[in-house]
């Protein structure tokens, strides 16, 4: 990790968003390089989903104020489906369920639009059958999930498997995963942990918005930073999501100004 | 060009009809001098007058109906020159002459080029190509005794079918815009499967040259004779830039013992301008008589077009064991209005119907289905299972269900399921996140919403419908 070859990915200055004139975003600088995997912690109601989201470009978020560049492109003024094409992935905390569209179509589509963007060959239903079962195994999936319309009646395990799936598939530059632990027995977790840190490498990123440490004894991350009221309160290396584990998150209150101090 | 090659491409001109009435159209106004000109300038026998004259005096005893929930103003029958219906489109030299936004529609549709030559009447020789096909096929169904021509055609050549089964399904004085349309039909299809014989292809309006002369007034006829069976496609999915106001149509079927009828329509008649200025009214009555035992009778619809769309191809199960079934996707966009479903009359004993109607509402429309499910005291262990579910698109449509449910019988088991969904924000971000667009995130979705209709299309015209709706909600998101 850090090596002098890595590059900067996405750059976050003083980054505000608010919902329906409510300010949720109060000022956020991040910078993530290629090979590095952050994780975003903070307690219900910080902001770190909202940011996930507004990084993603979901139009119910207003951004206020501040810059997003995305591998040296202007992220704010690209619509949601070209960020995704340029290479930015988000899991989703709660994936959408969609009645009456099959699985296989659904990745086989978002898959070949990347494909496009990225000058590629489109594979046609044969070809892709093979390649997502090949991309299953990764994640112990049943062969039946491909024939069942995208998140309808899935457990709670299955739709996140089904996001880190797709995850694989688009091969994205930046990964963005919100609460992927979230509803996962201890099993299921490894499963997932597992997919994720085979498709993390040198040239990709990924940032991991949790609220537990419990993912990061499987994801280990560089950085781990902490959110708070809509902004970045400490910075820190994995250490600092065991520390939060043992002591919680009045800790913080108490010591953000030395702690963050001492650890910047 | 061979003479051969003349007369064939010629084909619809053969009675004279098309060049007459251009020399001669009848003065607007409905009258009995107007029926009896139209009857006297087809050569139609005396009963078929009668028969008309009949209808007329039924309409003039009639109101037009008002319980649809659809809004339009008073239609005035008296500025429609009934002779004329049938007009003949204008002959154009070459595809350069086509209107480009037809041209475009073709493009998204992929119809194939010799189809979008005929369809937006380019000259014959142009259309060379189909109309050869076209006599192929008709040669071919002969061997096997099928009929398969215009009404027109059918009223000279094989009276004796069209004066014993014309108006037993729908009888002329049935409803107002049915009584219309026996007073006034100038042109439309009949079909006629011989007892034992499984028609060998699906029997397109496509195939039938003639086809595009008939006007306003259809009336269409199918029969299925003992152990016969056929599967009927009816229009295309090219819009028809048609300025006729009212398009009321009259369709029977008749299947006898052992009769199988599959009829399938994907309407997209031209739907009005976004602000809901022109359309057509689609007024159309469609039934089918489930005869003879173990007959079945299967309609299968794509609404998409027409500012109006007002029908209910209903099934009157009469035969013991009959079958009748209903498959319906009805897609409103802009300010289009579609009040439609179906009637699935139980007579006979252990029948069986389905009903699955799919409506999907977007822009200011307004979507309706409406269905009777009737089990009379004679049709025991009759089953019924109804599914109707809608979606909206956007917050100014609107979906309604309407269903009636009678039932005289304690033996019968009807079902019903509704339901209705939204095509949400979150969905369409999902797609988005994904590297999809809007429209073909709703297409897909929509795709997905209209599958169990879908699988009863005719494999070519499924993937047809399936790009009219894509390209039928464009721009209705995003």
């Amino acid at each position: 990790m850090n090596d002098k070859h890595s590059t900067t990915i996405l750059s976050v200055q003083g980054l505000r968003a608010s919902i329906n004139g409510t300010a949720i975003l109060k000022g956020i600088d991040l910078t993530v390089k290629s090979g590095e995997i952050h994780a975003i912690m903070g307690l219900n109601g910080s902001g770190k989903s909202t940011f996930a989201k507004v990084l993603a470009g979901h139009s119910a978020y207003e951004v206020t104020g501040g810059s997003i560049q995305f591998e040296g492109k202007n992220l704010l003024e690209l619509p949601p489906e070209e960020r995704a094409r340029a290479g930015l992935f988000l899991a989703f905390q709660y994936p959408i369920e969609i009645p009456g569209v099959a699985n296989t179509q659904f990745l086989r589509l978002a898959y070949n639009t990347v494909q496009t963007q990225r000058g590629k060959e489109e594979l046609d239903p044969l070809e892709f059958d093979d390649f997502v079962r090949e991309k299953m195994k990764l994640l112990d999936m049943k062969p039946d999930f491909l024939d069942r319309s995208v998140n309808e009646g899935f457990s709670g395990g299955e739709k996140k498997r089904n996001e880190i799936l797709q995850m694989a598939l688009l091969e994205p530059k930046l990964s963005i995963l919100d609460e992927t632990d979230s509803g996962l027995d201890i099993d299921a977790l490894k499963i997932v942990a597992n997919g994720v840190n085979q498709i993390a490498n040198k040239n990709n990123a990924m940032i991991l918005v949790t609220h537990y440490q419990r993912l990061l004894d499987y994801i280990v991350p560089d950085f781990v930073h902490v959110m708070q009221a809509g902004s970045i309160v400490m910075t820190g290396g994995k250490e600092l999501a065991l520390e939060l584990e043992t002591r919680g998150y009045d800790w913080i209150n108490a010591n953000k100004q030395s702690v963050a101090g001492v650890i910047a | 060009m061979s003479a051969v090659l003349q007369s064939l491409v010629n084909q619809p001109y053969k009675h004279g009809f098309v060049t007459e009435i251009e020399s001669d159209i009848a003065p607007k106004g409905l009258n009995e001098e107007t029926i009896r000109l139209i009857s006297t300038k087809k050569n139609e026998p005396e009963w078929l007058l009668s028969f008309r004259l009949k209808a007329y005096q039924k309409w003039l005893t009639m109101t037009a109906p008002e319980w649809q929930n659809v809004h339009y103003p008073k239609i005035d029958f008296q500025a429609i020159s009934y002779y004329s219906a049938p007009k003949p489109k204008k002959k154009l030299a070459s595809m350069d002459e086509v209107d480009p936004e037809l041209l475009r529609t073709f493009e998204k549709l992929g119809v194939p080029m010799h189809e979008r030559a005929a369809l937006a009447g380019v000259a014959v020789d142009v259309i060379f190509d189909s109309v050869s096909v076209a006599t192929t096929y008709k040669e071919k169904l002969a061997e096997v005794g099928i009929i398969f021509c215009s009404i027109s055609e059918a009223v000279q050549n094989h009276p004796e079918l069209i004066q014993k089964y014309l108006g037993s399904v729908v009888p002329v004085g049935d409803n107002y815009f049915a009584a219309l349309n026996s007073a006034v039909f100038t042109d439309g299809s009949f079909c006629f499967i011989p007892k034992g014989v499984k028609c060998p292809m699906d029997l397109s309006t496509y195939f039938r040259i003639n086809t595009e002369g008939s006007g306003q007034f259809e009336r269409t006829l199918i029969i299925a004779e003992e152990g016969a069976s056929v599967s009927y496609l009816e229009g295309c999915t090219a819009p028809r830039f048609d300025t006729n106001q009212l398009h009321a149509a009259v369709v029977e079927l008749i299947a006898l013992d052992n009769a199988d009828i599959k009829y399938s329509t994907v309407q997209n008649w031209y739907a009005g301008d976004e602000n809901g200025v022109g359309g057509i009214y689609n007024f159309v009555t469609k039934r089918g008589l489930a005869k003879g035992v173990n007959s079945r009778i299967s309609w299968t619809q794509v609404e998409t077009g027409s500012a109006i769309t007002w029908k209910y191809p209903s099934c009157i199960l009469r035969g013991d064991n009959s079958v009748g079934e209903f498959y319906s996707v009805a897609v409103t966009n802009n300010y289009q209005q579609a009040d439609t479903g179906t009637k699935m009359i139980h007579l006979g004993k252990n029948t069986r119907s389905t009903i699955v109607s799919k409506g999907i509402s977007s822009g200011h429309s307004n979507s309706s289905y409406r269905g009777l499910v009737r089990i009379t005291p004679t049709a025991e262990n009759a089953r019924n299972y109804s599914q109707c579910d809608s979606m909206l698109i956007g917050d100014q449509c609107g979906a309604h269900t309407f269903p009636y449910i009678q039932v005289h019988n304690n033996s019968a088991k009807v079902e019903h399921e509704a339901s209705t969904s939204k095509i949400g924000e979150d969905q369409l971000f999902y797609f988005s996140q994904r590297g999809i667009d809007a429209e073909e995130a709703v297409s897909m979705i929509i795709n997905g919403f209209c599958k169990d209709v879908f699988q009863q299309l005719p494999m070519e015209f499924a993937v047809e419908a399936t790009k009219l709706l894509s390209f039928k909600l464009e721009g209705s998101v995003g």
